[in-house]
């Protein structure tokens, strides 16, 4: 649950943004190509972490299945491609329409069950998004799909060259952080948090839970839809791959390390997992049993992530 | 009609369904006993492939890598258990994701370190590679060797749960954990033996398999979801429900990958049917589920007294 955050820890939030904001300046002058190349892939993920943390985090909406979204938006800028659409707003309406039809749907049935089903029941339709995708021969099947182009967009807004490619994803991202700040300190955030505790108490208060968490799942979904459309610019390249459902454990550990139910924690994990890959995979290729350690011992000995530890500060 | 192919497509089903089931008959012990989320089962699976390959690799007799790799299979089930699951089972469903989302990655990681990227080939010996002449239909006997393996299994886990003393305390353990407790059983004891066989039914499956289609890495982790629509169809606990549901998703499932384009002609024009089949299969297990879901949010089977 998030507490309210602290004179102190707000600056180092505002701190980082701003760090964020002036990162591809800094990589420039300091000729880093790469480094901004990982930057942006982390600040796509991390919006998707956040939207993930949305219904987890504040919802306590397990979803195992998440990273269909991710891989929805980033074939609604594939398939169109393919056609040779380029035409950028249509891709947005595109990934936000299909995003929210299949959270509606999916979500529909997935909310009337609880705990362990809806668990499985997520990652199980994600699953069946992976498949479908897998056997889409006209679009790459499991070779994937090469976009030639970005998205087009007017030529102020454009997304050609990585610099203004990150600006999207940034801008992208302080929306989604604004947005999701807002929400939870509304009404519709309360009954969302409240439901999460003692979902009865709220349906006897009269509320209709059940509305409320369909709703701030499909809202979840279509963000993280929005960040799969940068993903799909963002790489070029997609592939079913980037559904599977371990992917979607992978954002889930995002969400842990950085601290569910705070605003800002779903982002340091899914920069400090990016961050924390490739150093590892430059030490060793089995780095992957490192994180399933540190995986293991997070849960047993240490609750709270990175979130917590900076809330610390305020004490 | 081409009855060959269809009766040897039944086959590959009921093999399929019977491989799902001794994966979801673990699973949906520990889930209905131990109200515990095992996203590692799939681990064991590969585990038991592994074991089984190496011994086989060693000794040349494939029955000393399957007896072997069940007693490897069964105590890493059980030290999986002891180390880690029995602190969490008082815990939130979401620990319990990540514990064991965590241990897919050091299980797929070890088996890289130990026995390298490519996968693990397992020889079968002479008299099990051949095939088999019943009228004009052939198959090969492996395949019946599999199908007789699981059907064996299933029997003798349907005698253990309704029949001893051990099969009474699981079913009270999962009706009543603290009664059966208060009893003076040992439920640690049992969660332990309860854990370890369900890890020990996933790698004989996964034993099952290998020669087939050999030991690779991640190989559980995609059959594992399926176990887990099985699971939750059939009603979490019940392992009746495992079992039918297993057999019917092996049907559907195989089914609908050799037969659907050709039913899908007789609407729509070649080319459609083609490029639609493959996706529609892949949707079918799940559309199903969701259809289960949508009447019974407990499953076809829920455990009640007396339909476990």
């Amino acid at each position: 649950m998030a507490k309210p955050s602290g004179t102190r820890s707000v600056k180092v939030y505002l701190g980082m943004l701003f760090l964020l904001g002036i990162a591809p300046l800094l990589f420039q002058w300091t000729n880093q190509p790469f480094l901004l190349d990982l930057l942006s892939r982390g600040l796509i993920i991390g919006i998707a972490a956040l939207s993930l943390n949305l219904i987890l985090g504040y919802g306590g909406m397990i979803s195992l299945g998440h990273v269909a979204y991710l891989g929805i938006g980033a074939y609604c800028v594939g398939i169109p491609a393919y056609y040779d659409i380029y035409d950028g707003w249509i891709h947005l309406s595109l990934a936000v329409v299909t995003c929210a039809l299949f959270a509606l749907i999916t979500g529909a049935v997935s909310l009337r069950t609880k705990g362990v089903y809806f668990i499985m029941i997520t990652m199980a339709f994600s699953q069946m998004i992976y498949f479908i995708f897998l056997s889409l021969e006209e679009y790459g099947a499991d070779d994937g799909l090469v976009i030639y182009a970005r998205s087009e967009f007017p030529v102020w807004i454009n997304m050609e060259g990585a610099i203004s490619m990150y600006y999207w994803i940034f801008g992208l991202l302080i929306l989604t952080l604004f947005f999701i700040h807002r929400l939870v300190r509304s009404r519709f955030g309360r009954v969302i948090i409240g439901s999460k505790y003692n979902d009865l108490r709220m349906q006897s208060l009269g509320f209709n839970t059940y509305g409320y968490r369909l709703t701030c799942y499909v809202i979840s979904a279509v963000i993280c839809g929005l960040a799969g459309v940068l993903l799909g610019n963002f790489t070029s390249f997609i592939s079913p791959e980037m559904m599977s459902w371990t992917r979607s454990g992978e954002l889930i550990f995002m969400v842990i390390i950085g601290g569910t139910g705070s605003l800002f924690g779903p982002l340091f994990g899914a920069l400090s997992f990016l961050f924390l890959e490739e150093a590892l995979s430059l030490i060793t290729i089995y780095w992957h049993l490192i994180f399933g350690g540190l995986l293991i011992a997070l849960v047993l000995f240490g609750k709270g992530g990175i979130d917590a530890w900076l809330s610390k500060l305020d004490k | 009609m081409d009855w060959n192919l269809l009766i040897s497509q039944l086959v590959n089903s009921i093999q399929l369904g019977l491989l799902l089931f001794l994966l979801a008959s673990g699973l949906t012990l520990i889930f209905g006993i131990m109200d515990f989320i095992n996203l590692s089962h799939g681990s064991f699976y590969m585990m038991g492939a592994y074991f089984c390959g190496s011994i086989v690799a060693a000794t040349g007799s494939f029955f000393a890598g399957i007896i072997v790799g069940l007693v490897g299979v069964f105590f890493l089930g059980a030290l999986v258990e002891w180390l880690i699951a029995r602190r969490l089972y008082k815990e939130n469903h979401l620990d319990h994701v990540l514990v064991t989302f965590g241990l897919i990655l050091v299980f797929d990681a070890l088996v890289h370190i130990i026995w390298g990227p490519s996968g693990l080939s397992i020889p079968l010996p002479d008299f099990l590679n051949g095939q088999i002449q019943l009228g004009s239909l052939v198959f090969p006997i492996y395949r019946l060797v599999i199908i007789s393996g699981g059907l064996a299994v299933a029997g003798i886990l349907y005698l253990l749960i309704s029949r001893t003393r051990l099969g009474m305390l699981i079913r009270a353990g999962a009706s009543n954990r603290d009664m059966v407790e208060s009893l003076g059983i040992n439920i640690n004891r049992l969660f332990l033996f309860v854990f370890a066989l369900g890890a020990a039914m996933a790698g004989f499956a996964g034993m099952l398999i290998a020669p087939i289609t050999e030991a690779t890495i991640g190989m559980g982790n995609d059959i594992i979801i399926i176990a887990f629509v099985v699971v939750i169809v059939g009603g979490i606990g019940s392992i009746k429900g495992a079992f039918y549901v297993a057999l019917m998703i092996g049907f559907i499932d195989t089914m609908s990958r050799s037969y659907l384009d050709d039913f899908l002609e007789l609407l729509a024009s070649t080319a459609a049917a083609e490029t639609a089949a493959p996706a529609i299969s892949a949707m079918l297990v799940y559309v199903l589920m969701a259809a289960v879901l949508a009447f019974k949010p407990t499953g076809l089977f829920p455990p009640t007294a007396g339909n476990r």
